[in-house]
């Protein structure tokens, strides 16, 4: 059984085909790239993954169960966890209650436990608070806890969002851009990053990303989509020497 | 037993202790006392729906209205049969309250549905519609009084009570935003799909706000009704529901402390204000502005939203450090 299977999954908004009649799986900790031009359909495959679209046709299925057309809670709750092209961390709360937000879908008291605080509370926050600083130690956060999160730089803010992710105790990460608007250095950064995260939590992870030196650096396998349809499929040295993929990014010429 | 829990009881000590004293106070003083209890009981349930889940309401009135009259009828029905032996009348007193509370939290319900599809001016519009059918209803009601109002109710409210509610009122509110559970609410009201992909019931959330927040309005609903003794369906217009957000937003949206604050100042300034045509040392002109109060209030309004336009107290809260 595979970790994802997307089969023959079409998104229509309308008369505009975002995907159309895409299929591909994942397996556990596996580091898959979705690639392609821009306007391709890579991140409606993330909002149909993570339930904020449900699929014109086709089915999703996480762990063996659909998922396509579920609330997006609940398939976090499932255990597939996103960031955001556009960093939406909570803007209002520091980086510690960002992260800390993150579990409350695991909290095993409800909301009479926060009223009254009796014993099982204080022990629950204690953990809670535990784990939060731990994550935030990992990705080299933690002197910034107090900080509001909006006001980090741009690169720990989309650290920070990773960090926020694996509070939710995902077994598939989606990344959406994460190398968008960063330096070399800092790519090169995030590229140790994301193979630290994948080892250390032993999660899978899907990379959407437009630079193409963290795509084939890190990813084991990579999917390109072009108009919605998956034009390639293969290991980093496939992709690069694919015709359909040159063409794709260069024109038909240059193929 | 320890932290918010024991503020709490030292708070109801001090409410205890202090309606010692309130039979010694100028029964004007003491109105203003009891309003201002009042408003800041409104103002902290209506700040859990704006200031910390970003659902802007303009309705809070109907479910103080809701409140008022529920209690208003269970006392004035059941009063007569039980007699009215103080203890008893007490308790059904506490019991019409908290059932009040309970049939506002019902209508809170109601509204909070459609919140889940609407936001912002939309959502305001709608709560401001709900909040008129409320009125409605009671205008038509014969056995609520319908346009004459009603009245009759015994003067059970006295300052501990009042404080009592605000004091649990203050202290749920904040022991559940500050808890990893009520967390969800903050996360709703600052960015709603990064709050749902991690892995938080928005909808539940949303709905349970404004559930909590109709209880406590209906909770000051049933203290209003027997305190004043006579309610009308005016009363709780959509003025009432203007004056609860000015206070919100003079505060600082999810702030507690500057919503008690900013309420406690808007209960005492119009009636601050009666009074500066007496003072003689005062221009002439000042004097004379101030006979029309409400323009000078509504002055004063736009000067501080100037000067503080992100509230009284910002975003500064009531907080104990983590541990």
């Amino acid at each position: 059984m595979s970790l994802l299977e997307i089969e023959n999954v079409t998104m229509q908004f309308g008369g505009l085909k975002c995907v159309n009649d895409l299929t591909f799986r994942m397996d556990d900790n596996e580091l898959v790239g979705l690639i392609g031009p821009n306007g391709a359909g890579k991140t409606t495959v993330f909002n149909l993954t993570t339930g904020v679209y449900r699929p014109t046709a086709g089915a999703i299925r996480f762990l063996g169960r659909s998922v396509a057309g579920q609330r997006p809670y609940k398939i976090t709750g499932r255990g597939i966890a996103r960031t955001f092209q556009n960093i939406r961390l909570f803007s209002s709360l520091s980086v510690f209650d960002n992260v800390r937000t993150a579990c409350n879908m695991h909290l095993r008291h409800g909301i009479s436990h926060a009223l009254f605080r009796g014993r099982g509370y204080a022990a629950e926050e204690k953990e809670i608070h535990a784990t939060v600083m731990e994550l935030l130690e990992i990705f080299g956060l933690a002197g910034m806890c107090d900080r509001p999160g909006a006001s980090l730089p741009y690169g720990d803010q989309r650290r920070l969002e990773i960090v926020r992710a694996l509070a939710t105790r995902p077994k598939l990460l989606l990344l959406d851009e994460p190398a968008a608007g960063m330096n070399p250095s800092e790519k090169e950064h995030l590229m140790q990053l994301i193979r630290f995260t994948k080892e250390k939590f032993r999660l899978a992870i899907l990379l959407v990303e437009h630079d193409m030196k963290v795509v084939m650096g890190i990813c084991e396998r990579i999917v390109v989509l072009d108009y919605g349809s998956k034009i390639a499929e293969g290991t980093p040295e496939q992709i690069r020497h694919d015709p359909k993929v040159i063409a794709a990014y260069l024109g038909k010429e240059a193929a | 037993m320890r932290g918010p829990k024991v503020l709490l009881l030292i708070a109801l000590l001090v409410c205890a202790g202090a309606s010692g004293f309130a039979g010694a106070i100028n029964p004007y003083y003491y109105d203003i006392l009891i309003s201002i209890g009042i408003n800041i009981l409104l103002a902290v349930s209506l700040n859990l729906v704006t200031g910390y889940t970003g659902q802007f309401s303009l309705g809070h009135a109907g479910f103080m209205a809701v409140g008022a009259y529920f209690s208003a009828w269970v006392t004035l029905t059941c009063g007569q049969a039980l007699g009215g032996s103080p203890p008893s009348a007490t308790g059904l007193f506490l019991l019409a309250l908290i059932g009040g509370g309970f049939a506002a939290a019902a209508a809170g319900l109601v509204v909070g549905v459609p919140s889940l599809r609407l936001r912002g001016d939309y959502l305001a519009i709608v709560t401001l519609g709900f909040s008129e059918i409320i009125k409605g209803v009671i205008q038509n009601a014969e056995p609520l009084g319908a346009q004459r109002g009603l009245g009759g109710m015994v003067q059970h409210t006295n300052f501990f009570w009042t404080y009592a509610f605000v004091a649990l009122a203050i202290y749920g509110i904040l022991t559940l935003v500050h808890s990893t559970y009520g967390s969800g609410f903050l996360a709703v009201r600052d960015d709603e799909i990064a709050a749902e992909s991690m892995g938080i019931n928005t909808t539940k959330y949303k709905v349970l706000a404004f559930v909590i927040g109709a209880f406590m309005a209906g909770i000051a609903g049933g203290l209003y009704a027997h305190f004043k003794q006579f309610i009308h369906p005016e009363g709780f217009n959509f003025l009432k529901s203007v004056d609860i957000v000015v206070m919100v937003i003079l505060g600082g949206m999810g702030s507690t402390a500057g919503v008690c604050l900013a309420a406690v100042i808007l209960t005492i300034l119009p009636e601050f204000l009666r009074t500066v045509s007496d003072y003689t040392w005062l221009p002439a002109p000042v004097r004379e502005l101030a006979e029309n109060r409400m323009i000078l209030y509504s002055l004063l309004l736009i000067v501080l939203m100037l000067t503080r336009p992100q509230g009284l107290f910002g975003k500064v809260d009531l907080r104990r450090k983590k541990p």
